[in-house]
């Protein structure tokens, strides 16, 4: 078998049988329980009523969690391999270092996306089960931006394992980027800078580089379509993009994103002392 | 076969290796030897292409950074320390054997012979394996492929006397074509298992010798140890090398692994003042008198 599937597949097998992934996963299950359970399906806001509804709030909650959570997981477990011998040892079979490397980002790609994916589609059958209407196109688009999401944040993480050589400095180098990109969010940072008369084209340019907040008004697209929420900068974003094409850029940016950081950790990877 | 050429290794201002030269050639069982900090482990991850290095690290000409996999293909390489891998046996060993081109059941039948059935534990997290499972299992994935160079970091540690003597024995097998590099800190956990000494210290060879290859590696001694009164410690000592008793409650019974001789001569000498009588037979000679 290729030496990356091979990487990918002990990963998977090693990820599903970590503590951190019974949370991880319990988290994402417990989420779409939770919807249920009060009753999220039957209300209506903005127009969205029934699995629509659950969607968005779901999709709004993934977007809190799964960037935090991803990242913590993917340094804590790479760096903490690295701190317990286990790349001494898997480093010394003969695999290449691209097909380690690449096909643990893809096994983890996997082990992080899955939970958060079957969690929407077990709220779909179940819905569907329940008699509700299944929103196909909207299933369609989050499920694009999930793995956008999933992917960037891999990406960012795997860049701050190999970069930190101890599993405590990786958690908390992880934990500031995260802190820095909810900073630079319209509602935090954001708005005081547009308050204190930071340029707009620079405010929107902080905007569109911010993978949370990209994905934050792709979300935001969906149930209002004209950004009427955002305020003046939908102008900038409507009028550069359109929908169609902020729709293309939230999904294509932040996978870019998540490749350009995985790759520059791979360069240094593969120049500094493995184990 | 392994060519180290003035390597130097430095971790910031810390300098670990200080311009080690080293050449090992084929046929040749080296015990690296050292207290705790000397660079012997370094060493063997500069050997491995783990670590980069200043100096020039090759094996058969080739460098283990630039040439991973083809040079990684020939060396079987056993840690000190298991990684705590949780896949399970099974897996360990398909992947293993992937990565190598080697066939699992070659490594099932080593790791048998070792006495851990492998099979019986396919689905078992390895990191929930006990500390002499892991090691007979890492051995047999190092043994169970042909590798040309063979890298153990304290191979025989946690293993029992009867796995120590097959160890021996499968090392015995291979020693004609295969290079081996046993790191130790205890000379007397190796010497009989080598041909040759090197030991470090502050990140420099102190010493290289070539010393007496006159051990068989496969040979056992059927050995018979007299108490002058009983006592409970050294009845436990003895145990532990599965020895039995054989009159009374002073007179022991019991095989001892040819290369293990020194040690157990040092644990003996713990007992001195206890010990009655000690006979040692190569258990060949013992068969063909019977």
């Amino acid at each position: 078998m290729n030496h990356l599937l091979l990487t990918a597949w002990a990963d998977l097998i090693e990820s599903l049988r970590a503590r951190w992934f019974i949370v991880y996963a319990l988290v994402f299950g417990g989420i779409v329980v939770l919807l249920f359970a009060f009753g999220l399906s039957e209300s209506r806001v903005m127009g969205f009523t029934g699995l629509s509804r659950l969607l968005v709030t779901y999709i709004q909650l993934s977007m809190a969690i799964l960037p935090i959570f991803v990242l913590i997981t993917t340094v804590r477990s790479v760096a903490g391999d690295r701190e317990a011998g286990v790349f001494e040892y898997m480093l010394s079979l003969p695999v290449s270092l691209s097909a380690w490397f690449w096909g643990r980002m893809s096994g983890r790609f996997v082990v992080v996306f899955l939970p958060v994916f079957v969690a929407m589609v077990g709220a779909l059958l179940w819905g569907a089960i329940k008699g509700g209407e299944t929103p196909w196109e909207l299933f369609a688009y989050y499920t694009a931006l999930l793995v956008a999401l999933c992917w960037c944040f891999l990406g960012i993480g795997m860049l701050i394992s190999t970069l930190a050589r101890s599993s405590d400095v990786a958690q908390g180098a992880a934990f500031v980027v995260w802190l820095t990109l909810l900073l630079f969010l319209d509602l935090i940072l954001l708005g005081v800078m547009i308050r204190e008369s930071l340029p707009p084209e620079d405010a929107v340019a902080l905007a569109l580089i911010n993978p949370l907040q990209v994905f934050r008004t792709a979300t935001m697209m969906l149930f209002d379509p004209q950004l009427v929420l955002l305020g003046p900068t939908a102008y900038v974003i409507l009028d550069n993009f359109g929908r169609a094409g902020y729709i293309a850029y939230a999904v294509c940016y932040p996978i870019v994103l998540g490749t350009l950081c995985a790759w520059i950790g791979y360069q240094v990877f593969k120049r500094s002392d493995l184990p | 076969m392994i060519r180290f050429q003035h390597v130097v290794k430095r971790f910031r201002r810390n300098v670990v290796l200080k311009g080690i030269d080293l050449e090992i050639t084929r046929g040749q069982r080296v015990a690296l030897v050292g207290s705790n900090g000397a660079g012997k482990t370094t060493l063997i991850r500069c050997l491995l292409g783990e670590y980069n290095c200043d100096g020039e690290v090759s094996i058969d000409g080739q460098n283990p950074r630039r040439f991973r996999r083809e040079v990684l293909a020939r060396i079987g390489f056993v840690p000190q320390l298991p990684p705590p891998l949780r896949m399970p046996v099974g897996q360990l060993i398909r992947f293993a054997a992937s990565l190598c081109d080697s066939d699992p059941a070659r490594i099932e039948e080593v790791a048998g012979l070792l006495g851990f059935d492998a099979p019986g534990f396919r689905g078992q997290p390895f990191v929930k394996l006990s500390g002499g499972q892991k090691q007979k299992l890492l051995i047999a994935i190092a043994l169970g492929r042909d590798a040309e160079l063979l890298v153990m970091d304290e191979p025989a540690a946690n293993l029992d006397p009867k796995a120590r003597h097959i160890l021996f024995r499968l090392l015995a097998e291979k020693q004609q074509d295969t290079a081996m590099l046993i790191s130790s800190h205890r000379l007397d956990e190796v010497a009989s298992l080598v041909n040759r000494v090197v030991e470090m210290d502050q990140g420099r060879v102190v010493l290289d010798d070539e010393v007496a290859d006159l051990v068989d590696l496969s040979s056992r001694l059927r050995c018979r140890v007299t108490m002058t009164r009983a006592e409970d410690a050294f009845a436990r000592a003895l145990r532990e090398w599965h020895f039995v008793l054989a009159d009374g409650e002073r007179v022991w019974e019991g095989l001892v692994p040819g290369p293990d001789r020194l040690r157990f001569l040092g644990m003996l000498s713990r007992y001195a003042a206890l010990l009655g009588g000690l006979e040692m037979l190569d258990d060949d000679d013992t068969e063909s008198a019977a």
